[in-house]
């Protein structure tokens, strides 16, 4: 069974971007890139199901400019057996990416697509529910575990106050969260491995996909911010300023 | 166009995220629907119908739609979209399931998380952990939402007295199959609704250390949250996690314990009302977020800060 992973490339989880002045956006020149968090999770995934003997080809996909080809290039060395990139230096809103997506999912007929809940610049949350609803694929979000066996998966998912188990008919959409697995460390012999392995390249096009936005963005500002609070001496001080000056106890 | 807005519930109560989101709705301007899709939901309906502002309740019932599946919750949705200007959802868990899934079948966007309401097609959401907020134009014919329940005031859960009608309930997709649920058992508030949060981070050092929180949750009435990577690390549960992949709290008093304040923690808090940091690092970032920092051996200011209260 083949299992389909996209993945995208965000500014890395480690950088506090900044407005720009003119508030168009958030600055992301000269500013470190990596994989969304998320996917990683979701690639290693993939990984492991292909190391089980229950998937059979990893194939991972990323859609936007040409250097999202280093995102793939990491995928492929975690364990992705070969890689897509649907190249446009258009704004990509999560319908057009799912889309995208959907016509990829056409060609390479997958059994299981595996994409991170959310990334972590847009903050969306979206693509891999909107792809289960265009295929007419069941769907898992938030996954902390999945297991396959006779043709469905059984997947634990964080809900709001605990754990929830569904089954799904296969093909579905899985998508991960923070718990499912810990990404392996990638290394030098595997990225050297993975500059081997194919990369196609497509356009939105080619795909017959409208990438056109839906959301204008009007502008981005600075979120507002929070006063400089003052450094208690000790709890007895702590414990005064809560009750006579801020009276929250 | 009416607004319509889908209901959080366990089939037996309505949950306070769906309070908020008819506040965000109301905001729109136009008359306030609620669907509740549940099995054996006729009380969840009442409930509903007694909130401030609802013109309309909407009731599918039947044992497909208990459990909250997305396949079939969005088909219920679907069924009903027609004449809606907006659908709104909390940005819940399930809301978050199921939005997305209703958009996409509209060939809409969807627009997640939202803060404000500029103009019923403008809308303010935070991006990149709540580090930016984009003011964004939709220029869909519906539009699909999910609420940052904390931006919005509960709206009042007396005083209504809309009718429930009830209708149709959509098929069983057949696609997926509801197998069980492990409910954390807990006699705190909610995370999201608690008027104090209790948030311990990695310096608690042992899940076993977190539960000395829980003596000043106790005295304060609190919910017990944690960080990211108190929750990576084991010592506290996932749906306990406050922060940018976790949930977004805003009560009056947040309590961060040993939490150094790393971005994506931020994200989930800094809305508070009032912030304390515990820390024995001086320079830890939670500190320049906090209204009242003390530097200090948590493993001896919590149980003082306890014993004060």
């Amino acid at each position: 069974m083949k299992v389909l992973v996209p993945v995208k490339r965000v500014v890395d989880y480690n950088v506090k971007v900044r407005v720009k002045s003119d508030q168009s956006g958030v600055d992301v020149a000269n500013v470190k890139m990596s994989m969304n968090p998320f996917d990683e999770i979701a690639i290693e995934e993939a990984t492991r199901l292909k190391e089980q003997g229950a998937a059979a080809e990893v194939v991972a996909v990323s859609c936007g400019v040409a250097q999202c080809q280093e995102t793939l290039r990491t995928a492929m060395a975690i364990g992705a057996d070969r890689a897509v990139l649907v190249q446009t230096d258009a704004d990509l809103q999560p319908l057009a990416v799912a889309k995208l997506l959907k016509a990829l999912v056409d060609k390479e007929q997958p059994q299981l697509v595996i994409l991170g809940k959310q990334a972590i610049d847009d903050d969306a949350n979206q693509t891999g529910q909107m792809l289960a609803a265009l295929l007419g694929w069941p769907q898992a979000t938030f996954a902390s575990k999945l297991v396959l066996s006779d043709g469905k998966a059984t997947v634990t998912r964080e809900v709001d106050g605990g754990l929830e188990t569904v089954a799904l008919k296969l093909p579905a959409v899985v998508t991960t969260d923070l718990r499912l697995n810990e990404p392996r460390y990638v290394t030098l012999p595997n990225i050297m491995k993975a500059k081997k392995k194919p990369l196609d390249t497509l356009t939105p096009d080619e795909l017959g996909v409208d990438v056109a936005p839906r959301l204008k963005t009007l502008k981005v500002s600075e979120p507002p911010a929070r006063s400089a609070g003052i450094q208690v001496p000790d709890v007895a001080a702590l414990v005064d300023k809560l009750k006579n000056e801020a009276k929250v106890v | 166009m009416t607004t319509l807005v889908i209901a959080e519930h366990d089939n037996a109560e309505l949950k306070g995220a769906t309070l908020n989101t008819v506040t965000a709705a109301a905001a729109l301007g136009a008359d306030v629907h609620v669907l509740v899709a549940g099995s054996g939901a006729q009380a969840v309906a009442g409930q509903a119908a007694k909130v401030a502002g609802v013109s309309k309740v909407l009731l599918a019932d039947a044992p497909q739609l208990a459990d909250g599946l997305a396949e079939n919750l969005a088909e219920q949705v679907l069924a009903l979209a027609q004449g809606y200007g907006h659908i709104l959802f909390p940005a819940t868990a399930s809301g978050k399931n199921v939005a997305p899934r209703v958009a996409a079948r509209l060939d809409v966007a969807q627009i997640s998380d939202i803060t404000a309401v500029d103009a019923p097609d403008t809308f303010q959401r935070p991006i990149y952990a709540g580090n930016a907020i984009a003011t964004v134009q939709s220029v869909d014919a519906v539009k699909v939402i999910t609420v940052r329940t904390t931006a919005f005031d509960a709206a009042t859960a007396e005083g209504g007295s809309a009718s429930v009608e009830t209708v149709a309930p959509a098929a069983d997709s057949g696609l997926s199959a509801f197998v069980g649920r492990e409910v954390a058992k807990n006699d705190r508030p909610e995370l999201t609704a608690a008027r104090v949060v209790v948030s311990g981070g990695r310096g608690l050092g042992s899940a076993e250390n977190f539960k000395l929180l829980e003596p000043l949750a106790d005295k304060l009435g609190a919910a017990v949250g944690a960080s990211r990577a108190a929750v990576d690390a084991g010592y506290a549960p996932n749906d306990w996690q406050v922060g940018q992949t976790g949930k977004i709290v805003a009560p009056q008093l947040y309590v961060a314990v040993g939490i150094s304040g790393a971005i994506q923690h931020l994200a989930g808090m800094k809305d508070s009302k009032v912030i304390v940091a515990i820390n024995k690092d001086a320079e830890a970032p939670i500190f320049g977020v906090a209204d009242y920092g003390l530097v200090a051996d948590l493993f001896q200011a919590v149980p003082e800060l306890t014993a004060a209260l």
